[in-house]
């Protein structure tokens, strides 16, 4: 079976590709790409660890076909810091030490940052619900909360960075 | 030294620090086992039998081996057959030859995901084509999943020659169950005659997966010498080391384990399953190999812990002193002996002082897959049980249940059911504080209830090793042997900037592999903090020391007249004569000329682990319509002795009380009648997402535990015991049903309103 080319952009910038047809976009990311940030936990779309944003909305990255991202703009773990500046939802997680393991912690914060895209002042509850695709078997999500309601505190400008 | 008495003096420890590893773990940067690729690394997979339990009668592998970019194809063949031999590694007591044939099934599958052969080829797909390539004949047999048909007189048989250990007279013909134990004191039926009240029931729980969402990796690499390099995922390089080694007929001076970031493990990644495998193939092909588990496959091919009935009987005077226990607790081990029956049986009345109590058990095969480590092993089991009928036991005296608890709490002087005379424990302290809270005085609705439960867990000690780097600058390099989980590096280098005086943010901790670092136990049984953080301070206080000497040497004074204080030598007094302080990193600036570098590796076997006690406070509200459970509020309160890091403390408590909660409301292995595992995926099986749970607070009480520097017990185990009784009393106090059976899903609800209404 002959691979296809694939022209996208990845975290801002251009790349391109060959994949199988039936090649995941977690594939491309981990083997192809080598942004091994996102993470397989299921390669069936039920725990989250493979979160991307496809031209914003978030998606489960082991459900999308790498062909798919032709033309598209994907935003990966590894583009959510600028240089050597954490964005805000990284430094929260880490101060309210929400993560133990870490494994759920690119596509949870991945996740988060769409959330507090789309909605900058989540109740506790969208939060949760929002994050109900991302499994963390460490935590039991409570410092997770907390980072994600100050972080979205903080981008509101309400608190002191 | 004795940092316990003086907590107003600790300076790091009890602080909340960003941990050193964080900023890879917020950045995708960490390497998880699967994250690594060498040059020509080829795709390692492995072949699973479809069958609960059947003869092996032939495989053909010479299909697959023909197929074009196929670089290995392996069966039990091309492992060496090895004896028996009992061995302590990992979690708990082990059996080489069990760890081989639960890697590659030789003669026998005994349950569905048992591996039969293993291909490593340059692609993905030409590994899919060479496993369904590869022709295996069976010879089915009947099987057998649940505990009690695993017991009865004409079950199928797992293994002929299994004839049970530990009962008299020894039986003489072959069973399923491998053995019984039995702890306790006094007459417990005595005990019974003695009682006011005695509450009775049978309970049973499910079969439950550590569900770590990192399935398990690893790459492995040999050369043609031998020489042999593993990266993996688990929680203990030097357990990957020794079970290859043993399994593989190999030295275990040519393997090098380097241990990856691990993603999540909780007991099921303290035995091996992909590695040998991994190195098999890698010395056939003279290439890297990597075998990355699929979420199927980890249901289905990696343990789970035991599911099992539990039989309780409790006896009591009117004023609530119990006067007799009983338990008898069965427990599923899987498809080779070795579910944790024995604890689960040590911890079942630990929390109490009790003149006369017995746990006895079975354990006991079936065609399921062998059972792994999962916090705190066994004790969860029989303490639903037990912790239920003290409801009932409660219910039935009219008492509240705190108080029937403190009544008959286990504290410093008590003789424990399992045998040991308790130290200095907390118990009677958490008993007081969860009464305290406000939690437990809080307004309910109606269809709601709470309810209260207890757990113990001994927490270990054992080998552990660690290292202190003093650098040319000042800076210390920690290395230990204990991957890190849940944030124990931050704990290791807390510890040594506390011993050493100086800033957390100068310390850098790492952890070792297999030939940088001396043998480390698994990071398991709660002993990380424990023992590697007793070896780590001990490293510590050994480099202090010779800071003192080097600073001796440079002002020409005897050591004994140096202090330590705050990261810098000073003179011991007066007499020791006028020096200005000697800071730690003028010392390091100048070693090589006071006698070259400054280090210190402390290898030990660490004794006195402090036992701890935890109570958990939850309120549900019950729909009696759907049977669904909802977990309003959560309060979890734990003796942890002291906390290092406590943010990290919290976060083992949130998150065990969580895997608890889904312990006793949705998660369960369920089989079809063949056999089949019918629910192996994160859909199916349902463990605690966000949206389940309202936030879980943490009440950490500090009793300090006397044997270690810094006053650790373990607390990683303790937070998964009570959940399941606690929400089975509140639901209890909700509805006035009495749930015996695990998980506490909607259908078993909704039958019991069912069977309520008649
Ligand atoms: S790996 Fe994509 S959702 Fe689990
Ligand atoms: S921190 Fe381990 S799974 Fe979330």
């Amino acid at each position: 079976m002959s691979k296809i080319h694939v022209t996208t952009t990845v975290n801002g910038e251009p790349a391109e590709f060959l994949c199988e047809p039936q090649e995941s976009m977690l594939d491309v990311l981990r083997d192809t790409l080598k942004l091994t940030g996102s993470k397989e936990g299921c390669g069936s779309g039920d725990c989250g660890a493979c979160s991307i944003t496809l031209d914003g909305r978030l998606v489960c990255s082991c459900l999308m076909l790498g062909v798919e991202a032709e033309g598209h703009s994907i935003g990966t773990i590894e583009g959510v810091a600028r240089g050597d500046e954490l964005h805000p939802i990284q430094r929260k997680f880490l101060e309210h030490a929400a993560l133990q393991c870490g494994f759920c912690t690119p596509g949870l914060i991945v996740a988060v940052k769409a959330l507090l895209e789309k909605n900058p002042n989540p109740t506790e509850t969208e939060a949760r619900f929002w994050i109900a695709g991302n499994l963390c078997r460490c935590t039991g999500y409570d410092k997770i909360l907390r980072a994600i309601m100050d972080a979205a505190a903080e981008l509101r400008g309400e608190v002191a960075a | 030294m004795n940092f316990v008495a003086n907590k107003s003096d600790l300076k790091v420890v009890g602080t909340r620090p960003v941990r050193p590893d964080g900023m890879d773990k917020v950045t995708g940067k960490a390497q998880f086992g699967a994250d690594l690729t060498l040059a020509g690394t080829l795709v390692g997979k492995i072949k699973r039998s479809p069958h609960a339990h059947a003869r092996i009668v032939a495989i053909d592998t010479s299909k697959a081996l023909a197929i074009p970019g196929v670089k290995s194809v392996i069966t039990a063949a091309d492992i060496p057959d090895i004896p028996s031999e009992e061995a302590f590694v990992g979690e708990g007591p082990t059996n080489f030859r069990d760890q081989s044939l639960n890697c590659i099934a030789r003669d026998k599958v005994l349950y569905e995901g048992h591996a039969v052969a293993a291909v490593a080829a340059t692609s993905s797909a030409i590994a899919d084509a060479a496993l369904a390539a590869i022709e295996v004949t069976y010879e089915v047999l009947p099987h057998v999943i649940d505990v009690e048909a695993a017991m009865a007189e004409d079950a199928p048989i797992l293994f002929e020659g299994m004839i049970t250990q530990g009962v008299d007279p020894k039986p003489t013909k072959a069973s399923n169950i491998v053995k019984k134990v039995a702890f306790g004191h006094g007459d417990w039926q005595a005990g019974m005659a003695e009682a006011d009240v005695v509450v009775e029931g049978k309970y049973d729980t499910a079969a439950v997966h550590q569900a770590y969402i990192e399935p398990h990796a690893c790459i492995a690499s040999v050369n043609p010498d031998g020489q042999t390099t593993i990266f993996a995922s688990s929680q203990g390089q030097f357990m990957i080391r020794q079970y290859t080694a043993k399994i593989l007929g190999m030295d275990i001076a040519d393997i090098r384990v380097t241990p990856a970031e691990i993603g999540g493990g909780f007991g099921g990644k303290t035995i091996v399953y992909i590695e040998p495998l991994a190195v098999a193939m890698s010395r056939q092909a003279g290439r890297p190999v990597k075998i990355v588990m699929t979420r199927d496959e980890v249901f289905r091919a990696s343990g789970p812990t035991s599911g099992g009935t539990i039989e309780v009987k409790i006896g009591a005077k009117k004023d609530g002193t119990i006067t007799g226990a009983y338990a008898m607790v069965k427990l599923q081990a899987g498809a080779f002996p070795g579910s944790p029956v024995a604890p689960a049986c040590m911890c079942a009345f630990a929390m109490y002082d009790l003149k006369n109590v017995m746990a006895e058990g079975y354990d006991v095969v079936s065609n399921r897959a062998k059972v792994a480590a999962y916090r705190a092993p066994g004790a969860p089991i029989s303490t639903f049980a037990v912790e239920s009928v003290m409801d009932e036991l409660a219910i039935k005296l009219g008492m509240d249940p705190i108080d029937l608890r403190m009544k008959n709490a286990a504290k410093q002087g008590t003789k424990a059911s399992y045998g040991p005379v308790f130290p200095v424990i907390g118990f009677e302290e958490v008993l007081e504080a969860a009464k305290a809270h406000p939690h437990w005085t809080a307004p309910l609705g109606p269809n709601q209830g709470r309810g209260v439960a207890t757990g113990f867990w001994f927490n270990i000690g054992g080998e552990s090793s660690a290292s202190v780097f003093v650098n040319e600058d000042g800076s210390v390099s920690v290395v230990s042997g204990s991957p890190d989980i849940g944030g124990s590096r931050a704990s290791m280098a807390m510890m040594a900037a506390e011993v050493l005086g100086i800033p957390y943010e100068k310390v850098r901790p790492i952890i070792g592999d297999t030939a940088q670092i001396g043998i480390t136990g698994v990071t398991g049984g709660s002993r990380v903090t424990f023992a590697t953080g007793m070896a780590t301070t001990q490293a510590a206080e050994r480099a202090v020391d010779e800071l003192k000497k080097r600073a001796a040497m440079i002002w020409d004074i005897s050591p004994d007249a140096v202090d330590w204080k705050d990261g810098e030598a000073v003179p011991a007094g007066a007499n020791a004569g006028g020096f200005d302080p000697l800071p730690l990193a003028a010392i390091a600036l100048k070693a090589a000329k006071t006698g070259g570098p400054i280090n210190a590796e402390v290898s030990i076997n660490a004794q006195g682990a402090g036992a701890a006690f935890g109570a958990h406070i939850a309120d549900v509200e019950v729909d009696p319509e759907t049977g669904f459970v909802k977990i309003l509020r959560y309060t979890a309160v734990q003796d942890v002795g002291r906390a290092i890091h406590p943010s990290y403390v919290e976060g083992q408590i949130q998150g065990g009380a969580t895997q608890g909660i889904g312990w006793a409301l949705n998660e369960e292995y369920i089989y079809d009648k063949n056999g089949r595992m019918d629910n192996a995926g994160f859909l199916d099986y349902r463990v605690p997402v966000a949206s389940d749970l309202p936030m879980i607070e943490a009440v950490l009480v500090e009793v300090p535990n006397p044997r270690h520097p810094f006053g650790v017990r373990g607390v990683g185990e303790v937070p998964i015991i009570p959940p399941m009784a606690a929400i089975g009393n509140a639901i209890k106090a909700a509805t006035g049903m009495r749930l015996v059976s695990l998980p506490m899903s909607p259908p078993k609800v909704r039958a019991a309103f069912d069977a309520a209404k008649g």
